[in-house]
């Protein structure tokens, strides 16, 4: 199968910053691709570039050397209003919109394309609509952007990028300030947004485990400032998760691939193995084990069995203690 | 709703302006001179055609254009307590004025009294003065973040210029001084009809210009950063605004002296009224709203007819500190704030 063609690609770009002939590079060489229908996440770091990287892709920044190309053009061929018909973007930005409705707010996502005074047609006003719609913000059409929660306020700048009608939405970390409530319902949305409507998202966040739940396609920047780029499953499979963060030295994390997230690494001292039969136990005891210094990867020690949550053996030497919680069977094992 | 009350209290105050003055003429009369009918005496038709109509119209048009000077200036800037005279471009008018003077060899009290080629070079050397303080607070925007320390270099800035405009005074003669003084105390009986045409004609054509500069202006809400993914030309914006906000500052600067706090408050009182922040709507209100608060200041400052008219800068901070205070004290529950 022909492989589809990207809506945005960047051909050996480098990206940085230039003060008079000094530059400074913060990362080289991408070559990366964005499709329509997908949600790619970019993931690393803070401070490794993420920001500059998305506003060089969104032109806001020229690049150091290389091109981003949109629908086969250099984007630096475009005009501020072309791009404007390509690209929305969303920061974390606040504004001074407070005395807007989210309607207005909305609205001015039609600026590209209505006229000289902004007034808004049918169809500005139809869009308008659905795109307070998708983003389940209709409700608070006349409510004033001052007035809203966090996770109301992202959801209405995301309606204002639908309504700008771009094949392209980047968001920079847009779920940065939000509960897990919100950051849950903005991924989702953006999700939705990728799949029902064919959009290609781009969007940095620090929230791993969403991302790899949602995202089609993964941006890893590694430690060394590379990009790796990939179907989301297959870049975890082949452990570019753990080139994210630095390898050695004090608070260093490391990739559980079962879990999806990131860990703390924690010291063993003693090995069990474990044995029990339903899936959820085991993967919450195993993690009281961890948190304790107890390894369930094979283990001299002896064994453990649990068949409930409420009945756990531990068999020692030959002697077997019986507990009925999580919290015994710990205090227990730290006695033995 | 907003925009009907203040069309009606600009008419109501313009017509309150024509009634009262050091000199009691009937109300019928003033009217009738106003409609064209003419009166039978020559020195109370003089006074309502020569005096208080010039006088009104220049107040009315001061302050829609220091209103609208001050809403560019919020909005550009991000700073909701940024204005004209408190950011120092009405400061900076006045140093361009004090130095054209100067250099003419003649006096700040003979600016009236001068030529169009006098007006013209007064008002350039005004605009220059303001685009300086303009261009300066636009480098510093970019240089300092967050919008009080922006607001306290505007202040320092106004400082030297008021610091300039002393050193000039120093060199000065007495009269100079003088006139100097109660120019600076501001004054909207300067236009005479033979140069309220022109400037009625600079007013409003930068009126008209920042009419149509709403559609960025709403977008400029939002920060630079999504005006510019909207497709805002961020230059030549930000240089419209700064060039409109100039003329209109240095003009009404130049005829009236520098005049306090209107630019700052009306749109304030514009939109805690109108409950938007929308310029579509917000920037005709500003307009009027400007004329109104003026006529009305214009009023109070004619009132104590017998003893003569109290400088219209010892009346702007007292209806315009009240609103600022209330607005600092309220800003939490302020829409526009947050």
């Amino acid at each position: 199968m022909k492989p589809a063609t990207p809506i945005l690609a960047t051909y050996d770009l480098s990206i940085g910053y230039r003060t008079g002939k000094r530059k400074s590079v913060v990362m080289q060489d991408l070559n990366l691709e964005l499709h329509g229908g997908r949600l790619t996440a970019l993931l690393g770091q803070n401070g490794i570039g993420k920001s500059t990287m998305l506003r060089t892709i969104a032109g806001s920044q020229p690049p150091l050397a290389g091109i981003v190309s949109l629908d086969g053009h250099s984007i630096e061929e475009y005009s501020r209003r072309d791009l404007s018909l390509r690209m929305s973007l969303v920061f974390t930005d606040r504004t001074q919109a407070g005395g807007l409705t989210v309607r207005q707010l909305v609205s001015l996502g039609r600026y590209p394309h209505t006229g000289f005074f902004g007034r808004l047609g049918r169809r500005d006003e139809d869009v308008v609509e659905k795109a307070m719609e998708a983003t389940a913000i209709g409700h608070k059409s006349t409510a004033f952007v001052a007035e809203l929660s966090d996770g109301e306020r992202q959801r209405a700048m995301i309606a204002r990028a639908l309504a700008q009608e771009t094949p392209i939405i980047i968001l920079d970390e847009p779920t940065a300030f939000l509960d897990v409530a919100s950051r849950i319902e903005v991924v989702s949305l953006l999700h939705s947004l990728a799949r029902e409507q064919g959009k290609a998202v781009l969007l940095s966040t620090h929230d791993i485990s969403q991302a790899l739940s949602l995202a089609d396609q993964l941006w890893i920047v590694t430690r060394d400032r590379k990009v790796l780029q990939g179907c989301t499953e297959d870049l975890i499979l082949s452990g570019a998760m753990q080139q994210m963060f630095p390898e050695k030295g004090t608070g260093s994390v490391a990739f559980d691939a079962l879990l999806g997230d990131f860990e703390s690494p924690l010291p063993t001292f003693q090995g069990y193995s474990l044995e029990c039969e339903n899936p959820i136990l085991r993967h919450w005891i195993t993690n009281a084990l961890r948190r304790n210094g107890i390894s369930t990867y094979g283990g001299d020690n002896g064994t453990i069995m649990a068949t409930a949550a409420n009945d756990y053996i531990v068999n020692k030497q030959g002697e077997k203690h019986r507990y009925t919680s999580v919290a015994t069977l710990i205090d227990g094992l730290r006695n033995l | 709703m907003a925009i009907s009350l203040f069309a009606a209290a600009t008419v109501i105050l313009s017509v309150a302006n024509l009634l009262v003055g050091s000199v009691d003429i009937p109300a019928s009369e003033v009217l009738g001179i106003i409609a064209g009918n003419g009166c039978d005496n020559a020195v109370w038709e003089t006074i309502v055609s020569q005096s208080r109509l010039p006088m009104v119209a220049t107040a009315a048009l001061s302050g829609a254009a220091l209103s609208v000077a001050g809403l560019l200036l919020q909005t550009l800037f991000n700073n909701p307590l940024a204005g004209p005279s408190i950011l120092g471009v009405s400061t900076g008018s006045s140093l361009g004025v004090a130095v054209v003077m100067l250099a003419l060899g003649g006096e700040l009290g003979t600016l009236f009294g001068s030529s169009v080629g006098g007006y013209v070079s007064v008002l350039l050397g005004a605009f220059a003065g303001a685009a300086l303080i303009l261009a300066s607070l636009m480098l510093f925007s970019s240089l300092v973040r967050g919008a009080t320390m922006l607001l306290i270099v505007g202040i320092m800035i106004s400082y030297l210029a008021s610091s300039a405009i002393s050193l000039l005074n120093f060199f000065s003669t007495q009269e100079g001084v003088h006139s100097y003084v109660i120019w600076g105390l501001g004054n909207f009986s300067g236009v005479t009809p033979d140069s309220l045409p022109l400037f009625a004609t600079v007013i409003l054509s930068a009126i008209a210009w920042s009419l149509l500069l709403v559609k960025p202006l709403n977008a400029l809400l939002l920060g630079s950063r999504y005006a510019e993914n909207l497709g805002v030309n961020l230059r030549r914006t930000r240089n419209s605004l700064l060039l409109v906000t100039g003329i209109l500052t240095a003009t009404v600067t130049a005829f009236c002296g520098p005049i306090g706090f209107i630019g700052l408050v009306v749109p304030h009182i514009a939109r805690l009224l109108l409950n938007s922040s929308n310029h579509n709507v917000l920037m005709p209100c500003t307009i009027l709203a400007g004329a109104a608060v003026t006529l009305l200041c214009q009023l109070i400052s004619v009132l104590p007819t017998s003893v003569g008219i109290i400088p219209i800068n010892a009346i702007t901070p007292i209806v315009g500190v009240p609103i600022i205070i209330y607005i600092i004290l309220n800003r939490k529950k302020i829409k526009y704030f947050n």
